[in-house]
């Protein structure tokens, strides 16, 4: 067992490091915000495009008003300490002065990944009992009339005239211009209620549409501790312009494109589109400085360069591979930005001239994807989280850029590899003030998440090696993240396939199942089936169809890809449950990856 | 509106995604799905989107296409938009 001390250095002695707020002065992210919201008043908090539109701009004194005008509102519906309040909303300027108005009134703040189907969206609801829903109508619409009515006060934006709300209210224009009858009353301030370190702040689930929601309980402690150790690596303060493409119901813009950005004084620029093309035209118009992506958007850029580079004569296409060359060599210990774009001015532009950084989660980004880039001169910091254990436990600090690791510990999480084999391979376990108090409701999965002495398992398989840089390998877990940094756990699966006729069926991660090392992209999920013992080819061809048609009801990134046939029954636990473990042993004994059949190429989807 | 004038507009939408990721037309059909049929990923899907409403004069908010998984799916968008 191999235990490492935070190693990331402290902050570098920067002069836009101090005109960030001090985290460990407070005891609430509510706190925070709220002097953020002061003492930045006259700088531009939010920018918000529609396609090359621009349609909002916020000053961070019309964020402080806006606030104070939701909390009130919050405050005169009862909604107060330990209150919840859901917010299902695309990526906007509401959604962060939803979250803060909570945080005035003490509550915590319940994201909903506005992705999930109505049904599933209600289901985690359900499960979270909020006493509010801010929301906005397109989102709003597909509920079944009645079918949020056990929320107390539900708000929504962009209200359509004549549209039905039901007990539902319009949340109204920001600054109240609005209000009913034209008599805006003066607002009433809101009363602050203060928080402690250790009560919950947000409710955050990390999977679970099927039967098992995960709600992460995360304190302040944990949102103050992470705003600390990442803003010490990369700073985000007044004048940068940070891109938040990335749903902020997740656990990543939620810091870096909400807390980050605002207690530093810097500019939030949303899209409410998407597509390549106008993510990029927004980068050039608002000169981006950071964002954060998941590898399906680096594809899509790499793309859209490689197509520009393969149009260029075949001698200038030369010259900008020496270029490339040169300016990695140039920038080997640590990234320059001004020389890169001096060397390969014409592709920086495309990206607006003025990117210092792109964030990139995970054990998921293709090594060769990140060199590329580098060799571009524009940074990717690759990264590694859990929603457990806040936002970020491990990040490169670009000291000197590394695309074969995820990084090390950022300052104030431990980690550690336990069960290490002949190769220094173990299960990666975090502790440190960034973990979760647990999962709402739910002991059974709290033990399971936790060892006795603390430590948060991951269920991720890796090595550290001589600098202490995490390199993940693989996963103890039977669970897959997509290309478009998705959850999916097989077991939400099987309830799906359950009227495909079979003597029985479990979904596993082929990774789960063979533990092939260093292939956690694309990966596959494979359905093993028994079918009633002597069925023939015809029989085999009938499930597989019957498969397909259910495969194709799913939402895409959660479809299955393979087929493997076994003619063991599965072993199972007193109560009927599968004993996975011993399944996934039994397969990888008698079975090889060569025996599985492919059922359709996988397909990839943000959605 | 009649059914020539349907097809006629699903043709279009074919033909346009035939071209930008190099199938024959005659090997799609309205009732395919986008990704599987042009193995594309979600960001391909939304740049092929982007190009249709170019050559069709419409714009489709993001959150209309959640679900949409079939070119006979997104035409019914269009026309929508087409009035």
């Amino acid at each position: 067992m191999e235990s490492v001390e935070p190693s990331h250095s402290a902050a570098p002695r920067d002069a836009r490091v101090y005109e960030m707020l001090d985290a460990t002065r407070y005891t609430s992210v509510g706190a925070m915000l709220r002097d953020a919201l002061v003492q930045f008043k006259t700088h531009l908090a939010f920018t918000e495009l529609d396609r090359k539109r621009v349609v909002h701009r916020l000053t961070y004194l019309d964020v402080l008003r806006a606030v104070e005008r939701l909390a009130r509102r919050f405050e005169d519906a009862g909604i107060g300490a330990g209150d919840r309040v859901a917010i299902v909303m695309t990526n906007q300027a509401r959604w962060p002065i939803a979250a803060t108005a909570a945080f005035f009134r003490g509550a915590i703040v319940v994201p909903i990944d506005y992705k999930l189907t109505p049904a599933e969206r209600q289901s985690l609801l359900g499960h979270a009992k909020p006493k509010a829903l801010v929301t906005e109508y397109p989102l709003f619409a597909p509920h079944a009339e009645g079918a949020l009515s056990a929320i107390p006060l539900v708000l929504v934006s962009e209200v359509p005239a004549n549209a039905r709300l039901g007990h539902a209210q319009p949340w109204g224009a920001l600054d109240g211009s609005d209000s009913d009858g034209g008599e805006a009353a003066p607002l009433e301030a809101p009363t602050f209620v203060p928080r402690a370190l250790d009560d919950v702040a947000t409710i955050v689930y990390s999977s679970g549409t099927g039967g098992q929601p995960k709600g992460c309980l995360l304190p302040h402690r944990a949102y103050l501790a992470q705003y600390s150790a990442l803003t010490s690596l990369f700073p985000l303060v007044v004048g940068d312009r940070y891109f938040s493409i990335l749903p902020t119901n997740h656990a990543i813009d939620f810091m870096c494109g909400f807390l980050g950005p605002l207690c530093g004084g810097a500019t939030v620029v949303h899209q409410r589109t998407l597509r390549p093309e106008f993510l990029l035209s927004t980068m050039k118009s608002q000169r981006i400085t950071h964002m954060s992506v998941v590898p399906l958007i680096l594809t899509a850029f790499e793309r859209s360069i490689r197509e520009k580079l393969d149009a260029l004569p075949g001698w200038q296409r030369a010259a900008v591979d020496r270029l490339m060359k040169v300016n990695e060599r140039l920038t080997e210990k640590r990234p320059n930005r001004l020389l890169s774009r001096a060397l390969l001015r014409p592709i920086h532009d495309a990206f607006g001239g003025e990117l210092r950084m792109l964030f990139c989660g995970g054990a998921f980004v293709e090594q060769e994807r990140a060199e590329w880039f580098h060799r571009l001169g524009l940074p990717v910091a690759i990264g590694y989280g859990l929603t457990e254990a806040s936002t970020v436990a491990t990040v490169n600090d670009l000291r000197p850029f590394r695309g074969d690791s995820v990084g090390r510990a950022v300052s104030g999480v431990e980690l550690r590899i336990v069960g290490a084999d002949a190769s220094g391979v173990g299960e990666v376990q975090l502790r440190g003030p960034t973990l979760m108090l647990g999962y709402l409701d739910d002991e059974e999965q709290t033990r399971a998440a936790f060892t006795d002495d603390g430590w948060l398992r991951t269920g991720d398989l890796g090595h550290l090696d001589a600098s202490h840089h995490l390199h993940l390998v693989g996963r103890s877990k039977n669970m897959i993240v997509t290309r478009g940094g998705k959850n999916v756990y097989p077991e939400d699966l099987e309830g799906a396939f359950g009227s495909v006729a079979c003597e029985e069926l479990a979904v596993f991660a082929e990774g789960y199942l063979w533990q092939t090392r260093g292939e956690l992209v694309g990966e596959r999920l494979v359905v093993v089936a028994r079918l009633k013992s002597g069925a023939d080819a015809r029989e085999q061809a009938r499930f597989r169809d019957a498969l397909l048609t259910a495969n194709q009801r799913l939402a895409d990134y959660k479809r299955v890809h393979a087929l493997l046939f076994t003619d063991e029954s599965f072993p199972r636990t007193a109560s009927m449950k599968i004993k996975r473990e011993v399944l996934a042993a039994g397969v990888r004994e008698r079975h090889t990856t060569a025996d599985v059949l492919a059922l359709s190429e996988p397909s990839e989807t943000l959605r | 509106m009649t059914q020539t004038q349907t097809s006629e507009l699903e043709t279009r939408l074919l033909t346009l995604a035939a071209h930008r990721f190099g199938k024959s037309v005659a090997s799609l059909q309205p009732s395919d799905d986008v990704f599987e049929k042009l193995g594309i990923d979600s960001m391909q899907a939304m740049e092929l989107l982007t190009e249709i409403e170019g050559a069709f004069g419409v714009e489709i908010p993001d959150y209309e296409l959640q679900g949409v998984t079939t070119f006979a799916g997104i035409a019914a968008l269009v026309r929508r938009r087409l009035g």
